[in-house]
């Protein structure tokens, strides 16, 4: 049976909808769209999301099911997600779940029905916005919107790091990731390079050092950089260390902030499979994957970085080489879960550079096989296929 | 990298007339390459055959050639023109090829000859190269499906040992499909093998896994000199593997592929494009997908802009052949700003927040004969593309664009056909692939058939067969709740899911326009979203919109002169791309002129669905319930619904009577009502045919007691003869009216009403049959444009006869009286705008066949011939101008004289040879060509090479008459014989011949005789090269019928009526006394 509900936004706006996943009467939190045409699993599961509502600017979401390779993280993090039409039927040989199952069995409430162009072209003038949504009435979600304090200034990434470390992968180079709320696909990559050891976000620079790793891996996450400072300061250490280091999308920020640079906010961040980014020393355009509200800016690091990489829809900052240091990040993803495989090669420059650091002219690589990592986390969906 | 400054000219070769598989694609991206090249300052030269598209306006190239699309040809264009360059990629398979065959002359793409640019040879024969591109494949670890080739039997067997079955076997060199098929058992493979090794002419045969029922994708890919690639779309076949892509319903993005599945289709679509060398530009690649496992494998690719990145294009809003005409002058993609957009680069992916369905449309029903059944052969001859925000709303949308009398997915009158079918019959008709499988699918859900029973019968996706079970449930709903307790919410639900109001208005037995009202005074109304490639991310300006039922509309107020323009819907047989070129005039002169227009149209290959073309483009389908929403939303002045052919003047009497600009309803109905006709013309004196209409048989039969046989049978409104026949005695007269009389129940075109009649005129034999297009302003200044004198005798539908401006063989007097017959009915029918009147000659009596006060297919071939843009000038006297303002704004000038235009017909009889290729009253052409030449009989000559049937120098003519054929006969043989041609003839026909001195090389015996060497015998050995064959009327299958369809199969040049002939001896004549030159058009209009 329908359950009707409504989305409100904190600025007033209202919209009509129907409730799917999980019951609630009422979600809040930071409502982002994406715009990616598939990958929808990947982006519920992604940790970044910590705190926001997902919109899906694609209208079917849910027709090819959920599997149990295409988590990006061990429990879904995102508060709800806002679709024009759930899928009430999969088709996938991969799929062993529905997806609206999957949300009911992780607690993820939902707003389906939704007019999800206008609230994209809403969200695209106001930027990110606190809402609500539910089978609650208006003027319950409304409040819930008021007080819904949004991502700035939240600590999100202790909210999503692991409580403990793990290791999984083996081989010659030995990686230390650091994790802010780190996506599977991530470590896929990395593990095909050598053994790597995922640590919790305060983990000081001293405790890594004395793993004796190759290299230091700094992941994506969800919310405000400026909000991390241990992170920031062990970041520091590390990278006057010398220890080949490479960030993505969170922990470019972070190790922005580390060198002395400036974030800033942008007006509703990026959040699709389909942005290009330009390599500016040979002139390539990539096609990224990216998931980010906030934005490095290379003026604050004036003569200690070299931009590596700029985004061609808006000329914001992508990537950097920081001088004097074995460190370079990328804003977007070159993981892909979801998106496009353009950039992998950035995670052969990593190896190229721990290798290298450790004397050695090159470094192996394990094939991925399957889909699956062998040490990841067991995901548990819980529901019937 | 900036554009390269080292060519200075380009030449960019057409893809020639409109042919199945082949049609208004590649005006659409031969028009935008045209324009990018000159903005970018190149001289273009441009190569095309077909006078119907945009492209070949004299505005859009510096150089351009109506001319024979052969390299004998184009290699005189080349040595006249010195281009720099050749673009073959913008051309179709037309273009490539011809690419090729000047590589292979050694005429391009080597040192000292124009550089191709695009693709090189290299490439293209990578690709086009069935087994070099498996290997090609297969080197870059991509899957393709198992296959071998074969010659006989045993090495048959041994493919079939290593490869297993189900197999599909594909003869090589052979036409049409003939000898493909299918084997699931060693039975059917030695039956199905052998068959193929006889179809084959060099007894060879592919022998391939078959993978038929797999799911089947498409990616558009693009990729610059910088190695930069991009998917602009992907797409997902409805239709499984078995049907040719053309032929299947294919949604754009695709909707079942995680992304790790889509992101590895996306790889090898680049590794692909690496492989194969595609430098620059747009190639699609298809892919077939094991439903149970995910296997993967590559079934092809296309090195060009093709059919399906015309509608990528259309989907996205990524113009891809303006890309990839920038491309392939050197830049890369993130140079190139995104049109829509303006703010970001072209070096994106589009990301799209609706569906897009596409739907062919095919024409089995002019083609008796064809089994209607779908295949790898491509057999549709139009699309239909529609977007909504879900699939089931734009399915829905899409089945009604169709125009084949459908309003949705059932739920509409013609479901009642489907009451007959038992359910095991139905699901048995769901597996066949054919037009109808959308409606019996539907049914099978209507009746409970689950998902599951009706996936594992048809391998139809279960995500696709559950989004229509969402509209049948909804019906089911909605018929319980019943029209009045209908809420906005039901309401909103009902349109979200597509319904039409008239599909509504079936269900709850109320008319339309009160499901119209009811929905409206409860606040559900149409709200418009834009196409802006980002989904939403970015603001976008480019007014591209559709119609869906969402929260809020996204159309900017404006308050300009509007003007919609209402289009032509699908492509089909009698109606195409001669009306597209119609609309598109039409805009671009009322833009010149200050108006903003508006174009709704739901045809995804035109020029006039480009967002460049009009200030606004509305894709929505040709109905009155979509035009009105349009309407509502824009508020305009005027609705311009004379130049889209039948479908939009269908819909005149349906909308507003006020907007309706140009001829009135009333003088459309005067002209199309044969009562009122007749008293017309009566009052005129003009004669014509007696006739009269009727819709029962009775009637008819009342008609001819008077008149007499023969007769030409018509139904009322229906384009391009359909149903049209020539009738010779009662007994066909009966089975004519009840085939119309069924048309109606079935749904189709044509169905019989008092209001849409048959009309039944006696049949003039012999007579000269003549087409006017004519001009008329609101002051009854007339101009006429064109006076074309048809080769073909009267009988022969207008759209498939040759024709010639000016005429060849009409007394100037008699000219004259055709002008002043024009005049008077223009008058008399107060045309403001066109007219088109088709007379028939015989003796020195000119008879009124009819008048169509609108554009007709003709008015692009006299523009090009004449130089007169008639369809621009028409839109302009339809908002007000006079003729006298337009001739002192420039716009009218008068017609460039000095040389001869003849427009041949194409047809499609090579995709179906069980068709009898015989011309008739009932169109049947695609498209068409012409030639232009100081004379006749060498721009004949041309139009016959242009239509891919160029005169023979040698051989033997094969002539066989109709009685009243053979006194012509004489002449025909002896002009042939002048021409050096052995004269080969039938014993009757040789007969005929002896008693009048003339004594032919060799008779033949009937075919029916099965004695010694027989006619189709000598048309496959080459010996006969060209053929005269007059019908001996109706019956089975003749003689005759199987000649034609030999020289169809043999690909030998046949005429089937004695003027043709005539035509050709001189054209033969002429050509052999000239040499042939080339010559543009801007050097014939003197421009």
């Amino acid at each position: 049976m329908i359950r009707e509900a409504l989305l409100v936004l904190s600025d007033g706006e209202v919209f009509e909808g129907e409730a799917i996943g999980a019951e609630m009467s009422v979600a809040a939190g930071e409502v982002v769209f994406n715009t990616v045409l598939s990958g929808y699993q990947e982006v519920i599961t992604d940790p970044s999301y910590a705190g926001q509502i997902i919109t899906f600017t694609t209208p079917h979401i849910g027709n090819y099911g959920v599997n149990l390779t295409d988590f990006e993280s061990r429990r879904i993090f995102c508060r709800g997600v806002i679709v024009r039409e759930m899928a009430r039927r999969r088709s996938n040989w991969r799929a062993t779940a529905d997806l609206n199952d999957m949300l009911i069995a992780y607690g993820i409430p939902g707003i389906g029905g939704i007019d999800t162009r206008r609230l994209t072209r809403h969200i695209r003038d106001t930027g990110a916005i606190p809402g609500a949504f539910g089978t609650a009435d208006e003027s319950t979600l409304r409040a819930a919107a008021l007080v819904e304090p949004g991502t700035d200034g939240v600590d999100l990434v202790a909210q999503v790091t692991t409580s403990q470390p793990y290791t999984l992968g083996s081989g010659t180079l030995r990686i230390i990731a650091y994790d802010f709320g780190i996506k599977h696909t991530i470590l896929r990559h990395l593990s095909e390079y050598g053994e790597v050891t995922v640590v919790p976000a305060r983990t000081g620079a001293v405790d890594v050092l004395a793993l004796k790793p190759d290299g230091v891996f700094l992941s994506n996450g969800p919310g405000d950089p400026a909000m991390s400072p241990c992170a920031v300061d062990a970041i520091r250490e590390l990278v006057e260390a010398g220890m080949p280091t490479f960030g993505i999308c969170l922990g470019h920020q972070l190790l922005c902030r580390a060198l002395g640079g400036e974030t800033f906010k942008l007006p509703f961040g990026h959040h699709g499979g389909n942005h290009p980014v330009q390599q500016v020393s040979s002139g390539k355009v990539e096609i990224t994957s990216q998931n980010h509200n906030f934005c490095v800016d290379p003026s604050s690091l004036d003569g200690r970085i070299e931009v590596t990489h700029l985004n061609l829809n808006d000329h914001t900052n992508e990537g950097m080489r920081v001088n004097g240091a074995n460190a370079f990040s990328v804003q977007y993803h070159p993981e892909a879960g979801p998106g496009p495989h353009d950039s992998q090669y950035l995670f052969d420059q990593f190896a190229r550079l721990m290798a290298s650091a450790k004397g050695r002219s090159g470094f192996t690589r394990n094939s991925m096989t399957g889909y699956e990592t062998p040490g990841l986390p067991t995901i548990e969906l819980g529901v019937a296929g | 990298m900036p554009k390269r400054t080292d060519i200075q000219s380009i030449l960019i070769i057409g893809s020639g007339p409109i042919v199945i598989g082949q049609a208004c694609e590649f005006d659409y991206s031969g028009t935008q390459a045209c324009r990018v090249l000159k903005e970018e300052g190149y001289r273009v030269i441009l190569a095309n055959s077909n006078p119907a598209t945009i492209m070949t306006d004299p505005d859009f190239a510096d150089r351009t050639y109506i001319e024979p699309l052969t390299v004998e040809v184009l290699a005189k264009i080349i040595e006249r023109e010195k281009p720099d360059a050749v673009l073959p990629t913008l051309g179709g398979q037309t273009g490539l090829n011809l690419a090729m065959e000047l590589f292979h002359a050694g005429l391009v793409g080597v040192p000292g000859t124009p550089e191709l640019i695009g693709a090189n040879a290299e490439s293209i024969e990578t690709a086009e190269n069935r087994e070099k591109f498996k290997q090609a494949m297969i080197e870059i670890g991509l899957d393709v499906p198992p296959s071998g080739t074969a010659h006989n039997m045993e090495e048959a067997m041994e493919v079939v040992a290593r490869i297993g079955l189900p197999i599909i076997i594909r003869p090589a060199y052979i036409l049409g499909g003939r000898g493909t098929g299918m084997a699931a058992t060693m039975e059917e493979f030695v039956k199905a093998a052998a068959h193929g090794l006889d179809a084959s002419p060099v007894s060879e045969i592919l022998i391939e896994t078959s993978i038929a029922g797999w799911k089947e994708y498409e990616l558009e890919v693009m990729r610059d000199r910088n190695d930069n690639c991009v998917i602009v779309c992907s797409i997902e076949n409805f239709d499984p593997m078995g049907v040719h892509t053309g032929d299947s319903i294919t949604v754009a993005p695709a909707q079942t592929l995680t992304d790790v599945e889509y992101q590895k289709m996306r790889d090898a679509a680049f590794a692909c494009l690496r492989r194969v060398g595609v430098e620059t530009g747009g190639s699609n690649v298809q892919f077939a997908l094991n439903p149970e496992n995910g296997h993967m494998v590559v079934i092809e690719m296309n090195p060009r802009v093709s059919r399906s990145s015309a509608l990528a294009s259309k989907a996205t809003g990524f113009p891809i052949a303006k890309i990839a005409a920038r491309l392939a002058v050197g830049y890369t993609l993130d140079e190139i700003p995104n049109d829509i957009t303006k703010m970001t680069p072209a070096s994106f992916e589009p990301s799209i927040d609706y569906v897009v369905t596409k739907i062919p449309r095919w024409a089995f029903e002019k083609l008796p004969g064809t089994s209607g059944i779908l295949g790898t052969q491509m057999q549709s001859v139009g699309e239909a593309m529609a977007i909504g925000r879900t699939f089931p709303e734009s399915f829905q949308k899409g089945l009604r664009s169709l125009e084949n009398g459908r309003l949705g997915l059932n739920c509409d009158p013609a479901e009642k056909q489907y009451d007959a079918l038992d359910d095991a019959e139905l699901l048995r008709l769901c597996n066949v692939p054919t037009p109808e499988r959308p409606f019996h699918l539907g049914e099978a859900l209507r009746r409970g058939m689950s998902v599951d029973t009706i996936n594992a019968a048809t391998k139809v996706d279960v995500w696709f067969l559950d989004q229509m079970l969402m509209i049948v449930e909804e019906r089911a709903h909605l018929a319980t709740l019943g029209f009045s307790a209908m809420t906005k919410r039901d309401w909103k639900r009902a349109k979200r899911l597509g319904f039409s109001d008239p599909q509504l208005g079936y269900l709850f037995g109320v008319d339309e326009l009160d499901v119209r009202k009811a929905r409206l005074d409860v606040g559900v109304k149409a709200t418009f979203k834009t196409v802006d490639t980002c989904a939403a991310e970015f603001a976008a300006q480019t007014p591209y919109h559709y119609s869906t039922y969402e929260d809020t509309d996204e159309v900017q107020p404006s308050d300009g002169k509007k003007v919609i323009i209402l289009g032509s819907g699908p492509n089909r047989i009698g109606q195409g791309i001669e009306f597209d070129y119609c609309c598109v005039h039409a805009s671009f002169a009322l833009r010149d002129a200050g108006y903003e227009t508006i174009m709704i149209n739901c045809n995804p290959e035109t020029v006039s669905t480009d967002y460049d073309t009009s200030s606004r483009l509305y894709f929505e389908p040709l109905t009155r319930e979509d035009v009105l929403n349009v309407i509502e939303a824009e508020n305009p002045i005027g609705i311009v619904v004379s130049l889209g052919g039948q479908t939009p003047l269908k819909l005149a009497g349906l909308l507003p009577q006020n907007l309706i600009v140009g001829t009135s309803p009333e003088s459309i109905d005067r002209a199309e009502d044969r009562e009122l006709w007749n008293v017309l013309c009566n009052q005129l004196n003009i004669p014509q045919p007696a006739g009269g209409t009727a819709v029962t048989v009775d009637e008819a039969l009342a008609i001819t007691d008077q008149i007499g046989f023969p007769v030409l049978v018509r139904p009322s409104y229906v384009l391009g003869g359909r149903g049209m026949r020539i009738v010779n005695d009662r007994d066909e007269l009966v089975s004519a009216m009840s085939e119309l009389i069924g048309f109606g129940a079935l749904g189709k075109e044509g169905g019989l009403s008092a209001e849409r009649p048959v009309l039944i005129d006696r049949f003039l034999e012999d007579a000269t049959e003549v087409d006017v297009d004519a001009l008329r302003d609101a002051t009854g200044e007339v101009v006429i444009g064109g006076v074309m004198e048809h080769v073909e005798e009267a009988g022969v539908h207008s759209g498939d006869s040759a024709c010639a401006i000016p005429p060849p063989t009409l007394q100037p007097w008699v000219i004259e009286v055709i002008e002043h017959y024009a005049t008077s009915i223009a008058h008399a029918l107060d045309v403001k705008g066109l007219i088109n009147i088709q007379f028939a000659v015989r003796g020195n009596q000119v008879n009124v066949i009819e008048a169509n006060p609108r554009a007709s297919r003709t008015v692009p071939f006299v523009a090009k011939a004449t130089g007169v843009p008639l369809a621009k000038i028409a839109s302009r006297i339809m908002l007000g101008a006079t003729l006298q303002q337009l001739r002192e704004e420039g716009l009218l000038k008068p017609p460039v004289t000095g040389h001869t235009s003849v427009k041949e017909a194409v047809l499609p009889f090579n995709r179906f040879p069980a068709v009898d290729p015989a011309l008739g009253p009932e169109m049947r052409s695609t498209g068409e060509v012409m030639g232009i030449d100081i004379t006749f009989g060498l721009a004949f000559a041309k139009s016959q090479a242009a239509s891919y049937s160029a005169l023979p120098t040698d051989g033997s003519l094969f002539i066989s008459l109709k009685d009243r054929d053979k006194p012509a006969g004489i002449i025909v043989a002896k002009r042939f014989r002048e021409r050096g041609l052995k004269i080969i003839a039938t014993k009757g026909t040789a007969a005929y011949l002896a008693r009048f001195g003339f004594d032919v090389d060799r008779t033949l015996s009937k075919l029916s005789d099965n004695e010694g060497t027989s006619a189709v015998d000598l048309i496959a050995s080459g010996e006969i090269t060209f053929i005269v064959n007059t019908p001996s009327g109706s019956g089975g299958r003749s003689d005759g019928s199987h000649i034609r369809t030999a020289a169809v199969v043999h690909r030998v040049s046949c005429v089937t009526t004695v003027e043709a002939a005539l035509a050709a001896a001189q054209g033969m004549a002429e050509a052999a006394a000239t040499p042939m030159t080339v010559r543009s058009l801007q050097e014939f209009h003197g421009l």
